[in-house]
């Protein structure tokens, strides 16, 4: 799943899920997660704000939690399942989160939206129905220097009353 | 334009049937490129990937001040992988954003005068050989003296940062009074002398600058950039290469956040341009997170004394301002950031006699320039600070002292500014009542406080930055057969909504869907020059130029639809993508067919609009800076709750109206206020741009305190309180469909609000910003020990003012010009420039 580069070899191989498809790439070994994402498999949608831990900006889920992408080695992701923005959707609909954020104005800038958007994301997932405390909790390490947060809130709120009735709904469908 | 209205409040994000009729226009929509950028799909500039691009990297000065006596590129020119090795002599032309302020080099060629200063570029095939290679260029630097405050500038005129300027180490002098202001001392039954610091911090775009530059199949150049303003870009481009502007394309990508960080012309566009000429390969920089702290253009320091004369009643009977500015080692904008200090205080309460003098230093510190606000919130604190003393003294209520004294509408200042819609009064009014002021002001229990504060902030410069008499905005359109539209202008998105703002002013002329369009922005080739996203221009100059685009489009549909239906083209209306006569609906054609129609009677359909700001009345020299189509208002409550143990401050509830004229769209509306807030409480409570001198045996460099994301502090979602903005909705005239600014002005009242705030918790006053619990302590432990309860700067220093220009106010019957300067015309062109300004 993972080749170690030999002495003479300038690049290292990983096989990970990438988004739900299996995904094999080659890069310079020393590279992190994220620039193997936007420079060797062209997922531009991660961004960067510091490369240092600091911004959250670069946020992915890997197996299933948010991590800060410039601090993973792509090395170590090996046999690992990593979601970005652009997996969030399903069959060409966007994600509940995403049709929230574009409706309700959390995105304005949009540089830290994608973070933002796994991160919360992951919250929904390990928390169906976070309170407004815990929505700031979960996404206080994601910096926005544009919305000041009260629009990703109201979002991700509002994503939380969506994915809630489209479970019921489905949960409703007779046998 | 559409009929006006009442005032009204906006249910903020409450779809609502829009009562004129509109259908985009005032409603609460998804934004055009909403769904690029919850996709990631937004391309900003770092994510351009070109085959065969190179990476660049920049080599920085270590040292504040230095003369560069060698520098030696054989070994890094050398190492493997690199393309290119450029040093200051080549692109030795000096360039900057104001005319009178040329004094910047993309890589210096002869001294650096700050840490972070460049003074040579790698290009190699990857950016990790290109951070190696710089490790390999040797800089022979001589050390020269630092200045690291304007106080050491004043006293320190050799040696000289610039060889340019008033004097010394004295950037820029301004001494401007209008009507005599000490008669006004004399009229008053109080003065008050105060003096404020205003620290400063910086932008903290999450997105760090990045360009892409390419050498085109035909030898034309390309350069992607995260700019603000292309169009200034465009210009320092053609300066520095020597090209004609004609072969050079700027496409500004958008800004992840821009705040004013990205609306200089900066040394690595430069250097990637240069570059990709000479490889004939694309070159990419991308800077890092402690290079955009080097860059900066930040909040400029301000150490500031407001001396006020007030009669019992609390009318202003004169005031006098003296700012004094660290502009940091370049001009930037700094020129126009001195005169704004100084502009905007009479544009909120009616000061009948003012005199403003401000100086700006350089110092050897990353150059300072336009954020949010621009020049003006450092004043607009300390003078908001002041009126709440004032009204303490006078034993006023603070809201009802501004209500006695808000400048009216359409009122010409004492500095000669038109003012448009005023609704200043109902801003206060409004935050008053739904924040409760009346049953908390003074009334909270020990550690909880509430302050309030107002403002007021352009709608645009109303000159632009070099003398020309040019558009400020253009829109081109082109009519589609498809029933499309493309929409063809300059504007640059950076976040605000730019691109929103002009598909649904096109959108609701042509009574078409705003997804009907497709937007072709911020690109010097394919759209007519906008002059850029800085001065809150955006919406009404490109807002307005679409209106008269789209009008015109519709008069030429509306010709060819009424003589196909043989209805008057008076009585045609364009509403969900029909054309039909208002005296019998179902007679029409689709929008479509509409446009067929009139591409089959006249010809392809294609149409501009163009705006330009109305002359000012303020003719003397710097009255160039201030004027504007017209002006916003905010009115802002915030509450605070102080620990008296640690002095840590926590902000529960902030409440905010703001005089918006329209909003075009609420659910942006409502986002640059609230973004505006959050910024606002940012620099009131942590943010600092501060330097420190290293250890003398660790080179003495006067370096940034903390120049990283962690370190600098800014608020995060667990610091944002709630707020509550209020939409004040009287149309103004200049703006499209009423509009006035949103993105600025609502910044403005939260830093003095929360200064103010503070006092009336813990009844100590911190004039200097940040507000942070070590001033709150000692000035707690003052007041503990009986002696003044404050914490700030008691001293203003020596300054050399010039005479100043004596220009009589309006009501002496002044006509806008200086009694004692030669008169306009018989100036240089330099001289005029001077005074034009962002």
């Amino acid at each position: 799943m993972t080749t170690l580069p030999t002495e003479s070899q300038k690049s290292a191989q990983i096989r990970f899920t990438l988004n739900g498809e299996e995904t094999d790439v080659s890069f310079a070994p020393y590279k992190t997660l994220l620039e193997v994402l936007r420079e060797d498999l062209g997922h531009t949608g991660t961004k960067h704000g510091c490369e240092l831990g600091e911004c959250g900006a670069c946020a992915v889920l890997l197996n299933g939690k948010p991590v800060l992408s410039c601090l993973v080695l792509a090395l170590d992701c090996g046999g690992t399942e990593v979601l970005t923005v652009e997996g969030l959707g399903e069959g060409g609909n966007l994600h509940p989160l995403q049709d929230a954020f574009a409706d309700l104005g959390a995105a304005q800038c949009g540089y830290c939206t994608p973070a933002i958007l796994v991160t919360a994301k992951a919250l929904l997932d390990l928390n169906p129905h976070p309170s407004r405390d815990q929505i700031r909790e979960a996404i206080s390490g994601n910096l926005c220097r544009c919305t000041g947060y009260l629009q990703i809130f109201e979002a991700v709120e509002a994503a939380m009353l969506k994915i809630a009735d489209q479970r019921k709904s489905v949960t409703q469908i007779p046998g | 334009m559409p009929k006006e209205k009442d005032s009204r409040k906006t249910l903020v994000d409450a779809p609502r049937a829009n009562g004129d009729g509109l259908r985009v226009i005032g409603v609460p929509r998804r934004r055009v490129d909403a769904r690029a950028k919850v996709t990631g799909q937004t391309r900003f500039a770092d994510d351009i990937f070109l085959p065969r691009m190179a990476h660049s990297k920049l080599l920085r000065s270590p040292h504040p001040h230095a003369r560069i006596r060698k520098i030696d590129t054989s070994r890094a020119a050398a190492h493997p992988g690199v393309y290119l090795v450029l040093t200051g002599k080549d692109v030795p032309i000096q360039y900057g954003i104001l005319p009178v302020s040329q004094d910047e080099q993309a890589l210096c060629v002869d001294r650096v005068r700050h840490v972070g200063d460049p003074v040579a570029a790698v290009i190699a095939r990857e950016e990790l050989t290109a951070f190696e290679a710089l490790d390999l260029i040797d800089v022979d630097y001589e050390i020269l003296a630092t200045i690291s405050s304007p106080e050491e500038a004043l006293a320190t005129p050799r040696p000289r940062i610039h060889e340019y300027g008033e004097e010394g180490n004295i950037h820029k002098l301004v001494a401007l009074e209008f009507g005599n202001v000490e008669e006004g001392f004399a009229e008053a039954d109080e003065i008050f002398e105060d003096t404020f610091f205003f620290q400063g911090s910086t932008h903290l775009a999450i997105e760090q600058h990045a360009a892409v530059a390419i050498k085109d199949p035909d030898g034309k150049l390309t350069i992607w950039s995260s700019t603000q303003t292309p169009h200034y870009l465009h210009r320092a481009l053609a300066k520095v290469l020597e090209m004609p502007a004609a072969h050079i394309r700027v496409i500004a990508t958008p800004n992840g956040g821009g705040f004013g960080g990205k609306s200089d012309p900066f040394n690595h566009e430069i250097v990637v341009a240069k570059a990709a000429l000479m490889l004939d390969r694309p070159v990419k920089i991308c800077l890092t997170r402690e290079e955009v702290f080097y860059c900066h253009r930040g909040r400029h320091p301000v150490l500031m004394k407001f001396k006020t004369g007030v009669k019992k009643d609390g009318a202003i009977t004169g005031m006098h301002l003296q700012t004094l500015i660290d502009g940091g080692a370049y001009g930037s904008y700094g020129v126009a950031s001195t005169f704004y200090a100084g502009a905007l205080q009479t544009t909120t309460y009616h000061i009948p006699r003012y005199r403003y003098q401000g100086c700006r230093t350089f110092t050897n510190k990353p150059p300072c320039g336009p954020k949010r606000g621009h020049g003006t919130p450092q004043p607009r604190f300390g003078q908001e600070v002041q009126l709440d003393k004032i009204a303490e003294k006078l034993k006023i209520d603070p809201a009802d002292l501004r209500l006695r004294i808000v400048e009216s509408s359409n009122a010409v200042t004492a500095n000669f500014f038109r003012l448009g819609t005023v609704n200043l009064a109902e801003c206060i009014r409004r935050v008053v009542k739904v924040s409760d002021w009346k049953e908390k002001f003074r009334k909270l229990p020990e550690g909880r406080g509430v302050g309030l504060a107002c403002s007021a902030y352009l709608t645009g410069a109303g000159l632009p930055i070099y003398w020309n008499k040019m558009p400020h905005s253009g829109v081109q359109l082109k009519f589609d057969r498809s029933g499309g539209i493309s929409i063809f202008c300059g504007a640059t998105e950076i976040g605000q909504g730019s691109d929103d703002v002009l598909a649904g002013i096109v959108a609701e002329v042509l009574g078409i869907d705003t997804f009907d369009i497709r937007l072709f922005t911020g690109d010097t080739d394919l759209g007519p020059v906008d002059l850029g996203s800085y001065s809150s221009r955006v919406t009404l100059m490109a807002g307005n130029a679409a209106f008269e685009a789209a009008e015109r489009g519709k008069a030429i549909i509306a010709a060819a639809v009424a003589e196909k239906l043989e209805v008057p083209k008076e009585r045609l209306r364009f509403v969900d993508k029909r054309v039909f006569d208002s005296a019998a609906p179902e007679k029409g054609v689709t929008f479509q067919e509409a446009v067929c129609l009139a591409e089959a009677r006249f010809g392809t359909i294609g149409t501009v609009g163009s705006y330009t700001p109305p002359k000012s009345p303020a003719l003397y020299k710097g009255g160039g800076v201030g004027p504007s189509p017209t002006y916003s208002y905010s009115a802002a409550v915030v509450e605070v709750a102080v620990n008296p143990i640690t002095g840590w401050v926590t902000v529960p509830k902030i409440w905010i109206a703001h005089d918006i004229g329209r909003a075009l769209n609420p659910t942006l509306a409502r986002g640059q206020v609230e973004g505006s807030v959050y910024m606002g409480l940012g620099e009131a409570l942590m943010e600092e741009q501060e330097f420190r001198r290293l250890p003398k045996k660790l080179s003495h460099a006067l370096v940034h305190k903390f120049p990283s994301i962690l370190e600098y502090k800014s608020p995060t979602s667990l610091d944002m309180p709630e707020v509550i903005t209020e939409l004040i909705e009287e149309p103004d005239p200049h703006g499209p469909f009423g509009a006035k600014e949103v993105g600025q002005g609502p910044l403005l009242p939260i830093m003095p609000a929360v200064a103010s705030a503070v006092y009336d918790a813990v009844g100590v006053r911190i004039d200097e910003i940040p507000v942070t619990p070590e001033k709150i302590m000692k000035a707690l432990a003052e007041k503990k020990a009986g002696r003044d309860p404050r914490f700030g700067p008691s001293h203003f220093p020596h300054v050399n003012w010039p005479e100043p220009l004596r220009v009589p106010p309006p009501w002496e019957g002044g006509d806008g010009n200086a009694v004692n300067d030669v008169p306009r015309r018989q100036k240089s062109r330099q001289e005029k420039e001077q005074v034009l300004a962002p």
